[in-house]
């Protein structure tokens, strides 16, 4: 019998063009996903080296970062960012790739349409020019977030030259609580090992807690696996997977998924596979999170206190720590509940998929926001945004008093007009509080769509639990 | 089960030069004793608009470097005179975040070849090695000595050797820090990837063309 393997082992070995002593391995990309920020200098290589796409139908491109959320169907006001989507443009028809354009029904942010659009499958490797490619583990299968030089090497030969990582297992298990969902527990782990606690690592998340989620929960969870340094983080395949999958629009399909169903049962890992570190955690400890810092690791449950300098475990992190908490305004040693909030964000690859906005709709349905929060709702996808007017969705956030936008990363990054302005506290269900990422100054707190719902109602940091 | 495919180590690899050579840097430094500096930081995703790689240096640390009207702060490094250098020197978890390679251009357009830190961001590290831009890694004391020796003399000159690999302060301390062996030959014959990875392209083609059949690919 052959050495019992971890899934990502498995994944990884059956990947590999080539393997030398002293070099990287040449591993072989399935699936490649493109935007208009990170691939410009990318096909300029290309053009350079006069080279073609070595296989254009492995790779799909779509617009995200840059676009506006608001009357998409015009030419994009802001100069810069038009010329980038015009640029992608040019590019995917000269070398002869796929583009889900603005306004086409398959655009969104492309963590979100992959999935969706059943791109992305079990036992595949998957990149992309964007750290959060890991979102797309959650179908078991390798999943990472490569830069431009990268992205290049990959349009030119469907291969990266990759250091195999480091494997870890998390493990959660138990029953959550109540209010408490996967943007909680993903919190949670971040809080626990800190924003750089698995670099070097690949992350396999398992335990019953994970096993009972949804695939849209379990991307949540694989989607911030870069917010503690890992490379990715991805998650068993199994029967809620494959449901998922069947009948998406460039999945497998009839016989050919059951084929594949077949094999993808097999993506588990070995009975006695050794993973590098192991870390288990009990789900009951799990509560309603949210960030009070500026990286995600700084998180806490919402009913805590925002530590103090000498609560922090490593020195180290004290000269970073007041200038975080100086930068947000907030006193070390202090409450986060009831904290006034100027903004409410439900969106970004992390948290809006349909899930997430029924999860909203659910807490505030037959309520009105609070008068002085702005709350904007922007959907993943065109298919999101379609699906939740469908379920009359729209209906209940325009009742709320919520602005139901088109569909990209928007606030999360600020890179279209949507910035939170500077000074302004905005809970957000993205998955980044670094100083000046929603807007310069804007001060950012991470959370789950619920509590970020519930901070819409109340104007203010809430427990959720009390509007269950 | 597929096994990957190995070869014959002593296979000569042809790999053409496209980047800048570097062998050994001495220069003196600039100070950031800043944790957790992620990409955001290094370059604000609203500069991330251009089409090309230059020009990227002008926006370096963006935010901290300059007030909302677009006036130097004072009190930001890269705005004293004191300290110039092309290395600049990082707190621990150093280019965390966002997988932008314009974080690498930004550093290396502003004139850094070198960044110190105690540690390093997977995305960062890699995306510096393909553009020229060395990221050294050494234990947490020896950043410490590092800062404190360019605080007193910041004209002191640290020598970076990539070649033995060690960085050296200007009383002779010196401590030794791991490249892989591959990146290495990379930084100091001014290679690149895709030449390597171009001169794979049959095998390449073989394995595109299995993995696509249905029953092809066995876990
Ligand atoms: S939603 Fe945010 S994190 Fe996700 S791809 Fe867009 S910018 Fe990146």
């Amino acid at each position: 019998m052959s050495k019992p393997k971890t899934l990502f082992d498995k994944i990884w070995d059956a990947h590999v063009v080539k393997q030398k002593d002293g070099y990287p391995d040449v591993l072989f990309i399935d699936r490649h996903f493109i935007h208009e920020v990170t691939s410009p200098q990318a096909f300029d290589g290309l053009r350079k080296r006069n080279i073609p796409v070595f296989n254009t139908k492995r790779t799909t491109a779509t617009a995200d970062h840059n676009v506006p959320t608001k009357d998409q169907h015009l030419p994009i006001r802001e100069a810069l960012s038009r010329h980038q989507v015009e640029t992608l443009r040019k590019n995917c028809a000269e070398f002869g790739i796929e583009l889900y354009d603005l306004g086409h029904p398959f655009q969104g942010i492309v963590h979100i349409i992959g999935p969706e659009l059943g791109l992305t499958l079990p036992g595949m490797t998957i990149v992309c020019g964007d750290s959060h490619t890991s979102t797309h583990g959650a179908f078991g299968n390798i999943a990472f977030g490569i830069g431009t030089s990268e992205v290049e090497q990959v349009l030119a030969t469907q291969c990266v030259l990759q250091y195999k990582p480091k494997t870890m297992r998390i493990e959660v298990n138990g029953k959550l609580g109540k209010g408490v969902v996967a943007k909680d527990i993903i919190l949670y782990i971040i809080s626990k090992i800190s924003a750089s606690g698995a670099t070097g690592y690949f992350v396999e998340y398992a335990g019953s807690a994970i096993e009972n989620l949804s695939m849209e929960a379990r991307m949540t969870i694989c989607n911030m696996s870069i917010e503690m340094g890992a490379r990715g983080g991805l998650i068993a395949p199994d029967s809620t997977t494959f449901n998922y999958i069947r009948g998406r629009k460039f999945a497998p399909q009839a016989e050919a998924f059951e084929q594949h169903v077949e094999q993808w049962m097999e993506l588990k890992t070995d009975a006695g596979a050794v993973y590098d570190k192991v870390l288990t955690y009990d789900a009951a400890d799990i509560a309603p999170m949210i960030t009070y810092g500026t990286n995600p690791g700084m998180g806490i449950r919402v009913t805590d206190r925002i530590p103090t300098e000498n609560e922090l475990k490593e020195i180290s992190e004290k000269n970073s720590f007041s200038k975080s908490l100086e930068y947000m305004g907030l006193e070390p040693g202090s409450q986060l509940l009831g904290k006034t909030v100027d903004y409410v964000f439900i969106g970004s690859c992390t948290n809006a998929r349909i899930e997430d906005l029924r999860l909203v709709a659910s807490i505030v349905k037959g309520k009105k926001k609070s008068p002085h929060v702005e709350v904007w709702v922007v959907p993943g996808s065109k298919q999101v945004e379609e699906q939740a007017r469908k379920e009359g969705l729209d209906k209940i956030f325009e009742a709320a008093g919520f602005e139901l936008r088109g569909p990209g990363c928007s606030a999360c990054l600020g890179m279209n007009e949507d910035k939170i302005p500077a000074g302004k506290y905005c809970i957000s269900t993205s998955n980044r509080n670094f100083e000046g990422r929603q807007g310069p100054k804007s001060r950012t707190f991470l959370a789950s769509p619920l509590s970020a719902a519930a901070a819409a109602i109340t104007g203010k940091v809430t427990d959720v639990r009390e509007l269950l | 089960m597929n096994n990957p495919r190995t070869t014959n180590n002593d296979e000569p690899i042809t790999i053409r030069m496209s980047k800048e050579k570097f062998l050994t840097l001495q220069s003196t430094a600039v100070p950031l004793a800043v944790e957790n500096i992620d990409t955001d930081q290094i370059i604000p995703a609203r500069f991330l608009k251009a089409t090309t790689r230059e020009g990227f240096g002008e926006n370096l640390f963006r935010d901290w470097r300059y007030d909302g009207d677009g006036k130097p702060k004072v009190d930001f490094v890269l705005n004293n005179p004191t300290f110039t250098g092309k290395i600049l020197v990082a707190g621990k978890n150093f280019g965390c975040g966002s997988s932008r390679e314009h974080a690498a251009w930004a550093l290396y357009d502003y004139g850094f070849r070198v960044v110190i830190s105690s540690f390093f961001a997977d995305i960062f590290k890699n995306n510096a090695l393909n553009n020229a831009l060395l990221p050294v890694q050494v234990s947490d004391a020896f950043l410490k000595n590092i800062f404190t020796a360019i605080e007193k003399y910041p004209s002191a000159i640290i020598e970076v050797s990539l070649e033995n690999q060690f960085v050296k302060l200007p009383d002779g301390t010196k401590e030794s820090f791991e490249i892989n062996p591959y990146k290495k030959a990379c930084m100091i014959n001014g290679y690149d990837d895709i030449d390597y990875l171009l001169s794979l392209q049959e095998e390449i083609k073989e394995f595109d063309f299995k993995s696509r059949e249905p029953q092809a690919t066995s876990y």
